[in-house]
């Protein structure tokens, strides 16, 4: 149908790569803590992520390498501090959270249990 | 829709996009028998199951609401009924043949499974020949019945997947046809957000009432649901707690309001619309409720990849994860992972699924009916007497 995050195509004249896309991560709404990476992210890469709301954008620099489909954080945070995507606490922070961390099961806990 | 639709209209009104013949098993022993009978006769589905032996109460009257509603959904033609004993069997075929379409039952005690077979072969050849001359007929949108439930979630259903979804949803529910949901514990985080859209405030309560109660027998034994929700893949797919899977869940379920609160296998009697439907989220054990409820034709959000089929209803898949739709594309009936890398609207991908849809419900092979799937799983509530 068309080609998928992260392909690249080549271009004729320079023959270098440049991405199909220029974002590498996607955020629901406004308010959000986190966006979800839409391809790897490396550590210390400097990328840029879309509000899917309003298509405004943020530059993150990541501190952890970031797997597809995973959470980077947008926001410094506490330690038990509600988080937030789709715009609705997902759960609590188990520790601090910078601005380009990589956001987890190892950093975040449900609110439920 | 512009395009035109074609199905099989049944005696009772209700309309199906397939023509099965089914052979029915009562019970876990009359499994062997069934099979036979769909191996001896082309074109006969045979569907073996694990249980229907000395349950009892509500898990009992479960068990034969699903049965009678398999085989009453409108994707079924005609169904042979085999149990061990008369009286169960006998049951069993009479709730079927309330819609008018062909049933019959045998029992193989005093007679054994060779003879049973011999009956229930003439008879399933008789019904396969007749079933095979109904013809197509144009059809309303509005005269379907959707299921809906996701699998294998990741962060990227809630992403693509699920709202692509959730546009045929909001089409369909418009269009005045039916739409079931479920995954009673899967709302976990997200319960309000179901309960704010119900038409009334008796169908709150009862919606409430429902996930306190399912939330509540699994911590009555002592758990939470930390150990099985989210599953080892989803986190694998970046899902971190049971809330931000559920609020990709919900993403599917489109932005109607929800008309009724139906148990598991319950067919709905409030006129056509959007309802939630009390069920497991194991995905075989759901889509077999849904399809004893009448549905039809089941939308099946993936992240990860999950690969259900059910021999009532065909599956389409949808995916919007680019490592599944690559490394698993004979299970993807829809890709839409150009939702991830801004190439598609969500309008261009509900576009496309609809598209698939009014192919699959005219006829073409969904990949989980292409590649034998056929999970057919009976909840069952308790252990049996």
């Amino acid at each position: 149908m068309v080609k998928g995050a992260g392909s690249y195509v080549k271009s004729k004249e320079s023959e270098t790569t440049t991405p199909v896309s220029r974002h590498r991560f996607l955020i629901h709404n406004k308010e959000d803590h986190v966006g979800v990476a839409t391809t790897p992210i490396e550590e210390d890469e400097q990328v840029i992520g879309v509000y899917m709301e309003d298509n405004s954008e943020v530059n993150i620099r990541a501190n952890k390498a970031i797997p597809l489909g995973h959470k980077i954080s947008l926001v410094e945070l506490d330690a038990e501090q509600p988080i937030i995507k789709y715009g609705i606490q997902i759960g609590i922070t188990t520790c601090a959270l910078h601005v380009g961390d990589y956001v987890h099961t190892h950093n975040i806990k449900t609110a439920r249990w | 829709m512009e395009k035109k639709l074609y199905g099989y209209r049944r005696e009772n009104g209700t309309v199906g996009i397939r023509n099965h013949v089914i052979i029915l098993p009562v019970d876990d022993i009359s499994n062997a028998a069934c099979e036979a009978v769909s191996k001896q006769v082309q074109g006969t589905l045979a569907l073996p199951h694990s249980y229907g032996r000395l349950q009892y109460g509500p898990d009992l009257d479960l068990h034969f609401r699903i049965m009678i509603g398999t085989g009453s959904n409108a994707n079924v033609a005609a169904v042979i009924v085999i149990g061990i004993e008369d009286n169960w069997a006998k049951k069993i075929a009479d709730g079927i043949a309330e819609t008018g379409k062909p049933v019959t039952y045998f029992s193989i005690e005093k007679q054994g499974d060779l003879e049973t077979i011999r009956q229930a072969s003439w008879k399933a050849k008789e019904y396969v020949q007749w079933a095979s001359e109904i013809q197509r007929e144009p059809i309303e949108l509005s005269e379907l019945v959707i299921s809906i439930k996701c699998g294998e979630s990741d962060t990227t259903t809630g992403l693509g997947s699920c709202p692509t979804v959730s546009q045929a949803v909001n089409q369909f529910v418009d269009a005045g046809a039916t739409v079931f949901f479920g995954e009673t514990s899967e709302l976990t985080g997200g319960e309000h957000l179901i309960a704010n859209r119900m038409a009334t405030p008796e169908l709150r309560d009862k919606f409430m009432g429902v996930y306190d109660n399912y939330i509540g027998e699994i911590e009555s034994k002592g758990v939470d649901l930390l150990g099985s929700q989210p599953t080892q893949g989803n986190i694998a797919g970046g899902l971190s707690t049971i809330e931000e899977k559920a609020l990709g869940n919900i993403a599917k379920t489109g932005d109607k309001t929800i008309i009724g609160v139906l148990d598991p296998a319950e067919a709905p009697t409030n006129g056509n619309g959007l309802y939630f439907m009390d069920t497991s989220s194991a995905a075989a054990e759901c889509i077999t409720l849904m399809a004893a409820a009448g549905a039809v034709l089941h939308l099946f959000p993936t992240g990860q990849g999950n690969i259900i089929g059910n021999p009532i209803e065909p599956v389409v898949k949808i995916t919007a994860n680019p490592e599944t739709a690559t490394t698993m594309s004979e299970h993807i009936d829809v890709d839409v992972k150009g939702l991830l890398s801004r190439e598609i609207t969500l309008e261009e991908a509900g576009d496309a699924l609809i598209n698939y849809m009014v192919r699959t419900i005219n006829g073409r092979l969904t990949c989980a009916e292409a590649l034998g799937h056929k999970e057919f799983v009976m909840t069952k509530l308790y252990r049996s007497a």
